[in-house]
């Protein structure tokens, strides 16, 4: 088990660092020039050629990159182009508000599409199935700014729920949490449903029939935790869908998280910034993953860590 | 309960399960299909019934139907009545079902290895049981449950409480399956094909298994099985079923001494028996075909932070054997012996070291492009004709897929093949266009046999190609087998477990175990002369259709094969044969 986490830890480096390359490879390639945006418009080529001197741009590709990669291994992220701050303290002051709200799009999202997936496979064929099936279509369908904002107007200004926007109690978390797991939700009843009508057809469910267990008893014991073993992978390719999620979402609810940091910086070719939060939402993928694959042999006794 | 409970006081014992013109249908596209008609028996305290039948004979559905387990919504019983000692089972709620459910009536099932939940220890399944019936309160529960293990003659039972069914091989499932059957001590088990699944020294210890349970317990069993041999062994009486109905109902000794339908006439003729197979026809055998030489195929099992080897399987070790013309050999061995491994390095589909020559053409090392004339040379017929036929491609197309990759014909040359091929394997011309699922299981593997026969190769390996058979039709495929060898002097490489079949078609035998030859030599020789103690207990297992014949039930397992999975640099000790008799070689 040790040398299995180990061994993973090795890997998600190089993807990281592999990560590294390709985004500052994009960045390198952009055609707009952020010394012209840190100048200003009016400013003469002059100033703009000195400021390229100052931030190191005139100098070689290698030479930058390997630049930024000693910093970052130095715990260094940069400083801002614009803010006039150290990217990792920007960084820092809004993670914990984006990795809040994903952990609640997360268990939103589970408690919707399993319930939904698992009441269609029960009442597989039947009325209560075709509509749920309809509703997890349109949530996988449906862009997640409209979602935000129509939850947004019917909840919060109409029936004023919930607050319009902003951060800071659990009321706050609810619509913003519901419109990023929205769309998961949607996969997760589809492939929960599938799932369940797979484990119901097993051997063992007849088995634990002959028995004489209940029927409640054979679906939570027997056949729930059977069904949920191939969403459980899914959650950790999950949180790389929530980080491009998140950049709408907390726009809409003007929530003070990293997505909007990311915005603001590549609006304004803020490149320290936007590698900054790529690193911190690749490193986020990274480890989600590697928790999925740690947390699966806790639930399936089959899987060997070796 | 035992059996004494149930008597009327005055001697005659009464029928513990009564039923009476049971009637099942199924919904099909093609409206309800009547599946168990008009079926009655009465069940003894203590006895064994046997169920007996080919498939779709509605054998099974008679066992759902039972325990009121039918598959929902398609099944359902339309007439008739089951009852339980006074009870009626058909008009139980679902509710009241449970109560009788192991209670009262237990199952075992033929899967043992996916009929357990992967998810929960074997403890955790069988306290399960316990707990809602309220056989234990909560805290005697673990020791009952370890008390019930030990019941199954389990080996280790302490420690197996705590695993999980996959770390548990096939025979010990069965075992906790029993177990988890026998929890709550009930008046019946219906064990429906309880060793099909097993290999013949585990189905020969389940089998004796039931037998002294039921002894100890009094329990009643219904049997329900395919094989004769197996109703041999552990019926008092036997029902005879076909297409849903009731062809003969007879003691076991009667049936099998003095059959009166014509069906359990040619049921019983088409068993094959072991040491019944007449002589195997003289040939004058040709040149040598297939030769191979010291061959070895190993699988690694990676792991550790750089992926590195840490165990071997050693499947196929240092085996060698030739086949001429016309000659079958048939290699034999319970799972995991390396007997299919053999098969698929002969076809060049798993890597392997050593030398195998087809028709005295070296295949190793070769490209697939230079393997493609060899594959012309050699083809493989499967076990399940279901799954080896592809079922969005007609018949035709896939009889004609080799003879076009190969580019041997095309056009009405083709046609005129394939139809002929087809003429051969004793399918009519007109079903050419046909899918897959149309067919039965037997004509599928006729068509298997066609498909293979294309290429006119010189070897075709039959990996279990009759296992999935009924017998009556697995003696029709055989026979086509030998006719295909007698008129085109086809090399057989015959891949079986079942001894008495491969006594009906085999030249020559090497018994296999954990990859290594311990036994080879001429049919008669092997069958009948064994020297190995290995080829012994698998002949002693093999189950006799003759109720006269009947062996003693053993209580103690035998110790179990051991496993080719090994450490690295740990390699399995090489047996090395000798001589017995001439061309008769067995391990020491």
């Amino acid at each position: 088990m040790r040398g299995y986490i180990i061994r993973r830890l090795f890997e998600s480096a190089l993807i990281l660092l592999g990560i590294t390359l390709v985004t500052f490879i994009l960045l390198y390639l952009v055609p707009a020039d952020p010394a012209r945006q840190i100048a200003g418009r009016s400013a003469t080529a002059e100033t703009v050629q000195n400021i390229r001197d100052q931030l190191g741009l005139n100098d070689p590709f290698f030479v930058q990159y390997a630049r930024y990669l000693g910093n970052l291994f130095q715990g260094d992220m940069g400083r801002s182009y614009l803010q006039r701050a150290e990217v990792s303290e920007l960084i820092a002051a809004r993670l914990p508000a984006s990795l809040m709200l994903m952990v609640a799009a997360i268990v939103t999202e589970l408690i919707m599409g399993l319930t939904i997936g698992v009441v269609a496979a029960l009442r597989r064929n039947k009325f209560a199935d075709h509509s749920l099936m309809i509703f997890s279509f349109v949530s996988i369908s449906a862009p997640q700014f409209v979602i935000g904002i129509l939850l947004l107007y019917v909840f919060a200004v109409q029936l004023g729920w919930f607050p319009i926007g902003g951060y800071g109690t659990p009321a706050h978390f609810v619509l913003p949490a519901v419109t990023l797991g929205f769309l998961g939700a949607g996969w997760y009843s589809r492939m929960m449903r599938s799932s369940m009508i797979d484990v119901l057809a097993q051997d063992f469910v007849r088995t634990a029939r002959a028995k004489g267990l209940s029927k409640g008893r054979i679906i939570l014991r027997h056949v729930m935790p059977n069904a949920i073993l191939p969403i459980i992978a899914m959650i950790g390719i999950d949180i790389g869908l929530f980080m491009s999620g998140i950049v709408v979402v907390e726009s809409v609810f003007g929530w003070p998280g990293i997505g909007q940091l990311a915005w603001q910086a590549i609006q304004r070719v803020d490149i320290p910034v936007i590698m900054g939060v790529t690193m911190v939402s690749a490193t986020a993928i990274v480890m989600g993953n590697l928790l999925a694959d740690l947390v699966a042999p806790l639930i399936d006794p089959r899987i060997k860590t070796k | 309960m035992t059996a004494t409970a149930n008597t009327d006081g005055q001697g005659g014992a009464r029928p513990v399960l009564t039923v009476r013109d049971l009637q099942v249908q199924v919904a099909t596209t093609g409206g309800a299909k009547t599946v168990l008609d008009g079926l009655s028996f009465d069940l003894m305290p203590g006895e064994t019934l046997c169920l007996a039948g080919e498939s779709g004979s509605g054998k099974s559905m008679t066992a759902l139907a039972i325990m009121g387990l039918l598959p929902k919504p398609m099944a359902r019983i339309t007439g008739g009545s089951i009852k339980l000692g006074g009870q009626e089972l058909t008009e139980l709620s679902e509710a009241g079902y449970r109560d009788v459910r192991s209670n009262r009536v237990a199952m075992i099932f033929q899967e043992p290895m996916t009929s357990l939940n992967p998810l929960m220890t074997v403890q955790q399944q069988l306290v399960e049981v316990l707990l809602e019936h309220d056989t234990c309160s909560r805290a005697e529960a673990p020791a009952r449950a370890l008390a019930l293990l030990k019941d199954v003659r389990l080996t280790e039972p302490e420690r197996r409480l705590k695993q999980y069914p996959h770390e548990l091989s096939g025979g010990m499932r069965q075992r906790v399956m029993i177990a988890i059957a026998l929890a709550c001590e009930p008046e019946v088990l219906i064990a429906d094909e309880p060793t099909t699944a097993l290999d013949v020294t585990v189905q020969a210890e389940i089998l004796d298994l039931i037998r002294l349970l039921q002894e100890e317990h009094g329990t009643t069993v219904l049997m329900i099985t395919h094989d004769m041999g197996v109703v041999a062994e552990m019926a008092d009486r036997v029902i005879v079923l076909r297409h849903g109905q009731e062809v003969e109902a007879a003691p076991v000794k009667d049936l099998f001494d003095a059959p009166r339908s014509d069906y359990a006439r040619e049921l019983l003729a088409a068993v094959p028996r072991l040491g019944a197979a007449p002589a195997r026809p003289q040939r004058k055998l040709g040149e040598t075909v297939v030769e191979v030489d010291d061959l070895t195929v190993r699988f690694d099992i990676t792991g550790g932070v750089l992926n590195r080897p840490v165990a071997r399987v050693h499947a196929v070790e240092s085996v060698s054997f030739d086949i001429r013309k016309g000659e079958t050999l048939a290699l034999v061995g319970e799972s995991g012996c390396g007997k299919s491994t053999i098969g698929k390095a002969l076809l060049g589909l798993v890597p392997w070291e050593g030398s195998i020559r087809v028709a005295g053409r070296q295949t190793h090392g070769l490209s697939p492009r230079m393997l493609k004339p060899v594959r012309r040379d050699i083809q493989m017929v499967f076990q399940d004709p279901g799954a080896s036929l592809d079922a969005r491609m007609t018949v035709r197309d896939q009889v004609a897929e080799p003879m076009r990759v190969h580019g041997i014909a095309k056009g009405a040359e083709l046609d005129d093949r394939v139809e002929y091929l087809f003429r051969r394997v004793g399918l009519k011309a007109d079903m050419m266009d046909r899918y897959p699922h149309e067919f039965s299981g037997g004509q599928r593997q006729r068509i298997c046999i066609a498909r293979a026969l294309s290429l006119s190769p010189r070897v075709i390996v039959a990996d279990e190609s009759v296992s999935a058979l009924d017998v009556s039709v697995q003696a029709q495929v055989l026979e086509l087998l030998q006719e295909l060898q007698s008129q085109d002097d086809l090399a057989y490489l015959f891949i079986s477990h079942d001894m008495a079949v491969i006594e009906q078609v085999a030249d020559r035998v090497m018994v296999m175990r954990l990859g290594q030859v311990v036994e080879e030599g001429a049919r008669d020789a092997v069958l009948h002369d064994a020297r190995h103690p290995y080829t012994r207990r698998l002949l002693s297992a093999v189950p006799i259709p003759d109720p006269h014949r009947r062996r003693p039930p053993r209580a103690e397992a035998e110790p179990g094969l051991g496993s080719p999975i090994r450490r690295i640099g740990d390699p399995p000790t090489r047996l090395n044969l000798s001589e017995v008799a001439p061309g008769h070689r067995a391990a020491s």
